[in-house]
């Protein structure tokens, strides 16, 4: 039946590492057109979809026959160190299909509006220029992934939240372990000692309200039909990990591009006006949860083809939003172009909850470093930079600068 | 033209009053919702990219034969 069409590729591997931290992998095909979707094989050998079309993506991103619960025995599952706990235990929100994962976010929108993220800024602000003081005051040189990257969204989230930011040593050590292990075990550890921590925060504020989100979220819980405490310490954990860990990478990925870009951090120092839309634009280029996975409940079809009911499909979001079709010329940054409807943060009902606080965060950070660091530089040559592996959120491990 | 945003499917991502802020903004749950007196579209090219950027396509733009079409 299939003879007069093209032969399917190759299944490439999936994930792979970057070669560079700012690139899709190379070896990820970037056909968009002629076949938006082609074959990938996990590291159990498994073969799964791997949807690289824009227009296809954000069909099957946004069909709800696709599930995203990775307790099911048919859910794709993309490290061996996550297969262990994933299949027995699935976090909030993103775990959940509707109507479940639909109750749960109901309850946290009015927490992540844009309007609340506009309140925050002056917040936001307070927190980078405290940071960049005291990188001025011990550099340079600096490490900005410790010193700047990783506490600006950490101490905005804890804020937010109702966190002690003293205690961010431990949950920034549980979340690196969370996300990139070694082991199973190591996975599942980090897991625990999270929740256990969260736990007692919330029985603390049981007796003791504050007035951050999750002291409303225990509100709630203490009414009728309100959620329980397990379901309160598994909001808790995703909030905080997904609040902190996925901005700090932009911020790192997103500066080492910046500086690796010296045309276009000119046009940013030049007309600080462009931050918002460089902030889109690096949201497109950089990808940084690249690789959404979601398991078939039914057959779909799309882009003439059938995934059939139990089928795995992966969405590596660098190679959709690098479409040639949506984005002209898309391995070039450019602050003019409309870099709208790219799927960084999702597509569907999972799309991130916290992307207007994620925005306001980028677009202060970014913008205020450059401009109060007007000579910022790598202190060592760029290929020694080290970033993080592929089967993680993407960003720098270290980003050594001077100015 | 005529604008609705369907409360029932709307996730309160704030694409909306992202992207054409002089249409649609946020209720106080969170819920995208169009602004008053402007269920016309108010004649902005935004609204049909807006009704793209929902990730859940709550944003529906109809034409309607009286009015200009954007």
């Amino acid at each position: 039946m299939r003879a007069c069409e093209a032969p399917m590729p190759k299944a490439v591997t999936f994930p792979q590492d970057r070669t560079c931290p700012y690139h899709p992998p190379a070896a990820y095909p970037r056909d968009h057109d002629e076949r938006p979707l082609s074959r990938a094989t996990l590291w159990d050998g498994r073969a799964v979809w791997f949807v690289t079309g824009h227009t296809a993506a954000r069909t099957l991103l946004a069909d709800q026959r696709l599930s995203t619960d990775s307790t099911r025995d048919d859910f794709p599952l993309p490290t061996e160190r996550a297969a262990g706990l994933r299949r027995r235990r699935r976090p909030a929100l993103l775990g959940w299909d509707d109507p479940e994962h639909n109750a749960q976010r109901r309850m946290l929108i009015p927490s992540f509006t844009l309007k609340r993220a506009e309140g925050l800024r002056p917040r936001i602000q307070e927190t980078v220029d405290r940071l960049l003081d005291a990188v001025e005051a011990q550099g340079p040189p600096a490490e900005l992934v410790a010193a700047f990257a990783l506490p600006v969204p950490s101490i905005v989230i804890c804020d937010l939240l109702g966190v002690p930011y003293a205690d961010h040593d431990f949950f920034e050590e549980q979340s690196r372990r969370l996300l990139r292990g070694p082991t199973g075990e190591d996975t599942e550890d980090a897991l625990t000692r999270l929740e256990d921590y969260l736990g007692d925060l919330i029985d603390r504020k049981r007796r003791d309200p504050g007035d951050g989100v999750l002291d409303e979220l225990v509100a709630r819980g203490a009414a009728k039909g309100g959620p329980g405490r397990q379901e309160l310490v598994e909001l808790a954990t995703i909030l905080l990990v997904a609040g902190h860990e996925t901005t700090a990478n932009m911020i790192s990925l997103g500066t080492y591009t910046l500086l690796r870009h010296p045309e276009r951090l000119a046009e940013l120092r030049a007309d600080p006006g462009l931050v918002p839309a460089a902030v889109e634009e690096l949201l497109r280029f950089l990808s940084i949860a690249d690789g959404l996975i979601r398991v078939a409940r039914e057959d779909v079809e799309v882009a003439g083809t059938v995934i059939r009911a139990g089928e795995g499909v992966v969405f590596p979001t660098s190679v959709i939003n690098r479409d040639t079709v949506a984005y002209p010329d898309p391995d070039t940054l450019d602050w003019a172009r409309p870099a709208r409807h790219h799927v960084a943060f999702g597509f569907g009902i999972h799309q991130c909850l916290g992307q207007n606080l994620a925005r306001a965060e980028l677009e202060i950070a970014l913008g205020t470093l450059l401009r109060r660091l007007p000579g910022l530089r790598l202190a060592v040559p760029a290929d020694e930079v080290p970033f993080k592996p592929g089967d993680t959120i993407q960003g720098m491990l270290e980003l050594p600068v001077t100015w | 033209m005529r604008v609705s945003i369907d409360h029932g499917v709307c996730i309160g991502a704030g694409q909306c009053a992202l992207t054409a802020p002089d249409v649609f903004t946020q209720d106080d749950d969170g819920f995208g919702t169009v602004l008053p007196g402007r269920e016309d579209g108010g004649g902005g090219a935004l609204v049909r990219v807006a009704a793209r950027a929902c990730p859940v396509r709550a944003v529906s733009v109809r034409d309607t034969a009286d009015g200009p079409r954007a």
